[in-house]
């Protein structure tokens, strides 16, 4: 998939997280989280794991994390995705996410 | 599993990241991962996808889990029953049904999306949420209007102010909507639930209207915070007169099939076979509520 | 060295004649010689022992570089005296000083400073939080800093662990030769019973109040007698945060819930009858237990003895109701409480050592029947950890935790099997500050665990229908859904010292690496 704008996913509350994407070259992740030292690594992979699934090879990524669960953070990360790449019906569940 | 106990139906918004993470740790018999109401217009893309993974990724612990999709006066309902039967829910409700060609219409999207996404074609059950007067005068065409209907819901607010009623404690002005409706869902053979008690503080006036229903022969209720879920369920527990009284009526039967005595005595009462169901009934609800551990 | 829980202590911690921990009953019997102050007799009659200012009782009390200071946190957030005292220490100039607190958070956190720029070189407190947890946590204090439980502190205050130069407390009401208490006054706080201690053992005691009443100012908690100096100042403290309004019952599912776990655990109990004792922590969770228990008393129509501990509304109604005969305060956290400790004739204040020392000749928290704690972290050695953040910082509180747990014939602990997405039941935690021998019953959202040394107790739980699994099954439900936490990553530097309440060493907090 490819971004065409940038966009915005999730809430600041406890247990959830903040992403924004925008189009870039390449892969940036920047990632801030209340559980940085206990989880941090296991985010970011689900991030580029995400990405990876939904093709996504030119992207920005900032995620403010709250102690989201791994399924939440992949919906908001994939949320931002589509909504930066303006594909919110026919989604490819099952397949790519 | 159309056929089992659904005192309690709880609604999540499944934008709420640590409301939809653990819910069934309340023990409610089914959740309703919302779509509709409770998201905000602008939030209804990420709910979906919210809906999607929690679906996927989190064990429920055998708790039921339903979606109530969008409206079908949207252009959102088709992709919510797509992520809903892709991620493998067991239900859908349909809001605001008015006819059979709303449910008929969800079916067949239901099954194309069974198909598309390799799950058991039939699998996924639906159930109509009534809020209107047309809804409830054509009550039975809308029960009977599918094999995946597992129940119909009576939704209370909607209901009224069409009707220029004023909700009250004693629900008189519910009275009728909630006969029809159950007559309707007797009639298909299908399960029946009473719409949400909204005031979270009044327990005592819940309990009220869950005894009042339960008598009157409905299923379950729809609740929106899990402190109600536990209130319901001790007003759906059989008591132990009721559930003694139950386990006699069956071993009763049970003996006068091995000697072959039609006429049974239980309790000094003549007992006919048209109260072995009823019995059956209070075991499940008395298993449901951890008080009956026994196989009859 | 590892102690009795595979926890390793270093040998530059053990140096001074410290042993390691070795199990909770492990000085049971142990004979010592009290310490005392050095006392300056008031043989001449000089009228009062009011001095004009804290600068001037400094100077009286002779502090130098290198002494003990001690305070009290019986203003708890709404404490003016201890920022008062440390301004003027530091104006002073005096370097190098050891602080013996209760417990330091934000009212304190002119420490803050005293620490980075050396007026501070050591701590010993029972509960520490906010910037000074951070700064300590950061390793900005120059020796290592000593937690210790409510009743561990007097205990080290007795043994001559601490020696306590100076003492400043802070009371609501004094008269002009010394005889304070915390009630009345602007600042009232009910109870002092965190300062009676070091009244008793400093070599100088300076009372600072606001509220100068005629003589005598009776009953006392502070007497007299073991007075050196009163000094009048215009506010020790901030009346709305000393004692909290109302405070509303959480509403919250989860927490009455686990509540309600905790009383029907509770009430399945052979220690469940008339004339049971009880003590609950000030947290939503354990303050609800509270009022789950009413039913169940109701039912086998049994009243409670006492309830200790720091007081809330909740208890004092329980008690107006006629559940409770007696309350035991040793903290009044509410307006209600300062209220009735000061009116109701069955509310008592006692001591700190009263209270939890366990070096007495027999505490209260020795008669508890029942007491119900929280967690930060438990491991499957149901070891619990209250003083270091699952990040490493030290932003907790032993408390009454480590005395009470260990006093009690049955310790609960009440927390939600997760925080955020972290894991409470885990493999080890950061750090031991209670023993898992002292916790008996582990109540969670996900279900409830008896102490495998309690077989007892989980033949009594079996009659009950809170859902009981082991703590290990506790653990691996956790970890299923937030995934196992990476370990912590920490620096060789000992930061804190997490002292058990009878001396021995339990572990110590390193710096974590993310800090550097």
């Amino acid at each position: 998939m490819k971004l065409i704008k940038s966009a915005i996913a999730g809430t600041y509350e406890s247990s959830d997280a903040f992403v924004r994407v925008e189009p870039a070259e390449g892969v940036k992740i920047d990632l801030e989280s209340s559980v940085m030292d206990q989880y941090g690594d296991s985010i970011l992979a689900s991030v580029r794991d995400v990405l990876k699934n939904l093709d996504v090879s030119g992207v920005s990524v900032a995620i403010t994390d709250k102690g989201a669960l791994d399924c939440t953070l992949r919906a908001r990360v994939e949320t931002a995705i589509f909504r930066a790449c303006d594909a919110m019906d026919n989604i490819p569940w099952g397949t790519k996410i | 599993m159309k056929n089992r106990v659904r005192r309690t139906m709880i609604f999540l918004n499944c934008q709420r990241a640590a409301l939809i993470k653990d819910a069934y740790i309340y023990k409610p018999d089914c959740v309703i991962l919302d779509l509709e109401d409770a998201v905000a217009h602008s939030e209804k893309d990420s709910a979906r996808v919210s809906l999607y993974n929690t679906l996927k990724y989190h064990d429920y612990r055998g708790v039921e889990r339903w979606v109530r999709i969008n409206g079908l006066d949207t252009n959102l309902y088709k992709e919510d029953i797509r992520a809903a039967v892709a991620g493998g829910c067991d239900g859908i409700r349909i809001p605001k049904t008015e006819k059979k060609a709303d449910v008929t219409l969800v079916a067949d999207l239901v099954s194309a999306a069974e198909k598309e996404f390799g799950r058991e074609e039939g699998s996924t059950m639906l159930m109509a949420a009534l809020e209107s007067p047309l809804a409830v005068i054509n009550a039975y065409e809308i029960a009977t209007s599918s094999p995946r209907m597992m129940g119909m819901a009576l939704s209370a607010g909607d209901f009224c102010s069409s009707m220029h009623a004023v909700r009250t404690p004693e629900g008189t002005e519910m009275f009728t909507a909630r006969q029809q409706m159950l007559i309707a869902c007797r009639a298909a053979g299908i399960m029946c639930f009473d719409t949400v008690f909204t005031d979270l503080d009044d327990t005592e006036s819940l309990i009220k209207e869950t005894e009042l229903i339960m008598k009157m022969g409905f299923d379950g209720k729809s609740v929106i915070s899990p402190k109600q879920i536990a209130l319901i369920h001790k007003v759906f527990t059989p008591t132990e007169k009721e559930l003694n009284h139950a386990i006699h009526v069956l071993e009763a039967v049970k003996e006068s099939a091995a000697s072959g005595v039609g006429v049974l005595v239980v309790d000094g009462k003549m007992v006919d076979v048209a109260w072995v169901e009823g019995a059956k009934r209070v075991l499940k609800l008395a298993r449901a509520a951890g008080i009956y551990k026994g196989d009859l | 060295m590892k102690n009795a829980l595979g926890r390793e202590i270093p040998d530059e911690i053990l140096a001074g004649g410290k042993e390691v921990f070795q199990g909770q009953h492990h000085r049971d019997g142990y004979q010592y010689t009290k310490d005392a102050p050095r006392i300056r007799a008031n043989v001449k009659p000089k009228g009062d022992k009011v001095l004009p200012s804290i600068r001037d009782a400094i100077i009286a009390s002779g502090l130098k570089d290198g002494m003990t200071i001690s305070f009290h946190h019986h203003f708890r957030d709404g404490d003016f005296v201890c920022n008062m005292v440390m301004d003027e220490i530091h104006r002073m100039g005096i370097k190098d000083l050891n602080v013996c607190a209760s417990s330091v958070g934000k009212a304190q956190n002119s420490l803050v400073s005293c620490i980075e720029d050396g007026t501070v070189t050591g701590l010993s407190t029972s509960v520490i939080r906010d910037e000074i947890g951070e700064a300590v946590s950061k390793g900005r204090l120059k020796n290592p800093a000593y937690i210790r439980s409510h009743g561990g502190r007097v205990r080290a205050i007795e043994t001559g662990d601490v020696h306590i130069n100076v003492a400043f407390i802070g009371a609501s009401t004094s008269d002009a030769y010394g005889n304070a208490s915390g009630k009345g006054g602007k600042s009232d706080c009910g109870v002092l019973s965190y300062a009676t201690p070091d009244s008793e053992y400093a070599d100088y005691v300076v009372i600072i109040t606001d509220t100068l009443v005629r003589t005598p100012n009776f009953p006392a908690s502070i007497l007299g007698t073991n007075v050196d100096a009163v000094v009048v100042v215009d506010k020790v403290g901030e009346q709305s945060k000393i004692a909290t309004g109302i405070l509303r019952l959480t509403q919250d599912t989860r927490e009455l819930m686990i509540a309600e776990y905790a009383a029907k655990c509770m009430a399945a109990t052979e220690y469940f009858k008339d004339g049971f004792t009880f003590q609950t922590g000030g947290g939503g969770t354990s303050l609800a237990v509270t009022r789950f228990l009413r039913p169940f008393m109701d039912a086998k129509g049994i009243k409670m003895d006492w309830a200790m501990g720091g007081i809330t509304a909740p208890m004092v109604e329980l008690m107006h109701e006629g559940y409770i005969r007696k309350l035991i305060n040793d903290q009044a956290f509410d307006v209600t409480t300062v209220k009735s400790v000061h009116t109701d004739p069955n509310h008592f204040e006692i001591t700190a050592g009263q209270y939890a020392n366990p070096f007495n000749k027999g505490a209260f928290v020795n008669q508890l029947d029942f007491v119900i704690l929280g967690a930060l972290e438990i491991d499957v050695d149901f070891n619990v950890n209250v003083v270091q953040g699952s990040d490493g910082l030290l932003q907790g509180a032993p408390g009454g935790h480590v005395d009470t747990s260990a006093g009690s014939k049955c310790a609960i602990i009440v927390t939600p099997l997760i925080r955020s997405r972290i894991p409470i039941v885990r493999d080890r935690v950061t750090s031991v500050t209670t023993p898992g021998e002292s916790i008996d019953i582990l109540v969670t959202d996900y279900g409830v665990a008896v102490n495998p040394k309690r077989p007892d107790l989980l033949e009594a739980l079996k009659k009950t229908d809170v859902p009981l699994c082991t703590i290990e099954e506790l653990r691996d439900t956790a970890y299923k859904i937030v995934g196992k936490p990476k370990e912590l990553e920490f620096d060789d530097k000992v930061v804190a010292v997490i002292e058990y309440r009878d001396g021995t060493i339990i572990d110590v907090c390193r710096k974590p690496k993310h800090l550097n």
